[in-house]
């Protein structure tokens, strides 16, 4: 290694960082690091596995359950019960996108090289969203067509013609990216990874279950905009008149990741790397 | 070429960097000393716009670097090899940086080549030793072949393989009409690469001039000579006003040129066995010149740690 060979071409040329090419690089960045491979696969199995689980319980129990629970009885959002817990794998995802940018020291990396950084955080996000939007439709198909054969027997079971079923398979896939898209939009905010991965745990998984105790018409209005009871509308086939429609349900949860994402971008312009 | 113009970094009530100002040339290796905490990494985090000045400005090839449409194309940085995430493989991580500038694919073989990391480029970036992270880090700031190139620390660390290797790189980069700015801590690394130095203390700019001129202007140059006839000498050397004191047998005059004391001894009739300059290394003129604006002394005890400002 004692000769020098420094580089004689001619010629390099560039693109430019342009925000095609940035998203590509930040494509290649997501999919290169094991991270990502193992938080999608858990993703996949818990929802999966449990929407598998749930079908086969609530097929299974079927005799034993009350009239009321009969009549409420969705069998497409049973199919989905998994991503209560899918969920947190691709929210957590989502946060460590941007948050290991900045736990490895390898954004000023990607600011010298990109720096551009509105251009940088939109590549990002497209990448993203790209990634979790595939990952998400290829899921929420399995799910959905693995355990829905648990209720052929009793005929319990709907397919996608039925009304509104292809809608909330595809509700499912885009609540997937929506969860996503929060984990992002809290790791570009709070850019650290246990304390976005905290927040968002709680905005996702523990606030909910504290909301929904709510007493009071107070307590509705809360339960119907909080994250995902809002945004998990449209999922279900059967609406419940407590809750929002499923397009104006995943509209409100479209906002508690759009409102952090633009002050994580505006923080981002502003501060030091 | 990178000009810094009346740059200025304020964390709080501590300015990091204050009002600094200087070129960095194309085709000669630039050197950035100052002791550590003196605002090298900061100044230089400014020019590639990853910090924000309070005051002033940095342009990189005229304009300011978040401007650049192919920024690999214009500058090539390492700032901290261990700036990258370790979860990659050193060749994915290569690839992604290319693509963010739509550089081709070979490039990133070829910078692999350069560095001599193709046979651990599969390898998970995370077991690398900081040897390899530093070239790694460097055929990063390759990639887009660019005209400017900034190191901040590049040999700390390294073996001394390592050390010789990245010398002889940042030459031959400076000799193809490159502009090389590489920061250190240590003058004699710098004496050792560097055409041109800027020299900062406390984020103030203490010296801007070549190498050469920095060695001539130090203080501390002396006359060493040796006569059978010391005592003789010492009396003429006296006479003329300048210091001496006799060093290992030699009498070391401080204030006269090697010239002034030949003539001296030779009018005076005296033999003269050896007579030298002995230039200041590097390292005394770079403490002579820092000496009042290091942040952190290493004061002996019962002392107390001289505070004051930058003389310059």
């Amino acid at each position: 290694m004692s000769a020098v060979a420094v580089d004689r071409r001619p010629v390099v040329t560039s693109g430019g960082s342009t925000l095609p090419n940035v998203t590509r690089s930040e494509w290649t960045k997501l999919v290169s690091v094991r991270s990502t491979r193992w938080t999608l696969l858990v993703l996949a199995a818990a929802t999966i596995g449990f929407g598998i689980l749930f079908c086969f319980l609530t097929n299974h129990y079927w005799p034993k359950a009350s009239a009321h629970d009969k009549a409420t009885f969705d069998p497409t959002s049973t199919s989905f019960g998994g991503l209560m817990f899918g969920q947190l794998a691709i929210a957590v995802l989502g946060v460590m996108a941007v948050s290991s940018e900045y736990s490895t020291g390898g954004i000023r990396t990607s600011l010298t090289a990109v720096p551009n950084r509105m251009r940088f955080l939109a590549g990002k996000l497209i990448a993203f969203t790209a990634v979790s939007a595939v990952v998400g439709l290829i899921v929420a198909f399995v799910a959905f067509f693995a355990s829905q054969p648990f209720f052929a027997k009793r005929g319990l079971g709907v397919g996608l013609g039925d009304p509104d079923v292809l809608r909330a398979v595809i509700g499912a896939a885009l609540y997937i990216v929506a969860s996503g898209l929060f984990g992002f939009a809290i790791g570009t905010l709070l850019r650290h990874t246990a304390g976005a991965i905290t927040t968002v745990v709680a905005f996702m998984f523990v606030l909910p279950l504290v909301v929904n105790a709510f007493p009071g018409s107070w307590g509705d209005a809360i339960i119907r905009y909080f994250t995902s009871n809002a945004g998990q509308q449209i999922t279900y086939v059967h609406q419940s008149g407590n809750h929002l429609g499923p397009w104006l349900g995943f509209g409100v949860y479209c906002i508690w990741f759009v409102v952090p994402l633009i002050a994580g971008a505006y923080l981002l312009q502003r501060r030091d790397s | 070429m990178i000009e810094v113009r009346n740059l200025t970094k304020r964390y709080g009530s501590t300015l990091a960097v204050d009002d600094l100002s200087f070129d960095v040339p194309a085709g000669v290796v630039t050197g950035f000393l100052g002791p550590n905490g003196a605002g090298k990494s900061t100044t230089m985090r400014m020019i590639l716009g990853l910090d924000r000045p309070t005051g002033g400005h940095a342009l990189v090839n005229g304009r300011p670097y978040a401007r650049c449409g192919a920024p690999m194309r214009e500058v090539g940085a390492l700032i901290d090899a261990k700036d990258v995430h370790g979860g990659r493989s050193a060749r994915s991580h290569l690839r992604a940086l290319a693509q963010s500038n739509g550089l081709p694919a070979r490039r990133v073989e070829e910078v692999l080549e350069m560095v001599g990391l193709t046979a651990v480029a599969k390898r998970r970036i995370k077991g690398f030793s900081l040897g390899m992270s530093q070239r790694l880090g460097i055929a990063a700031s390759m990639l887009g072949d660019p005209q400017v190139l900034l190191f901040d620390e590049p040999v700390n660390g390294l073996d001394p393989e390592g050390i010789q290797w990245i010398r002889n790189f940042m030459k031959a980069l400076a000799g193809e009409g490159r502009t090389v700015l590489v920061s250190s801590h240590l003058m004699s690394e710098m004496a050792l690469t560097a055409t041109h130095l800027v020299v900062i203390g406390r984020g103030r700019l203490i010296a801007d001039m070549s190498t050469a001129e920095f060695i001539a202007r130090s203080s501390g140059n002396v006359v060493r000579v040796r006569s059978p006839q010391q005592a003789d000498l010492t009396a003429a050397v006296a006479e003329q006003g300048w210091s001496s004191q006799e060093v290992d047998g030699y009498l070391e005059v401080t204030g006269a040129t090697c010239a002034e004391v030949g003539d001296l001894a030779a009018s005076k009739r005296l033999t003269v066995h050896e007579l030298y300059l002995e230039k200041a290394s590097l390292e005394e003129a770079f403490m002579e010149l820092t000496r009042d604006s290091v942040d952190y002394h290493a004061g002996s005890p019962g002392q107390p740690v001289p505070t004051a400002e930058v003389a310059s």
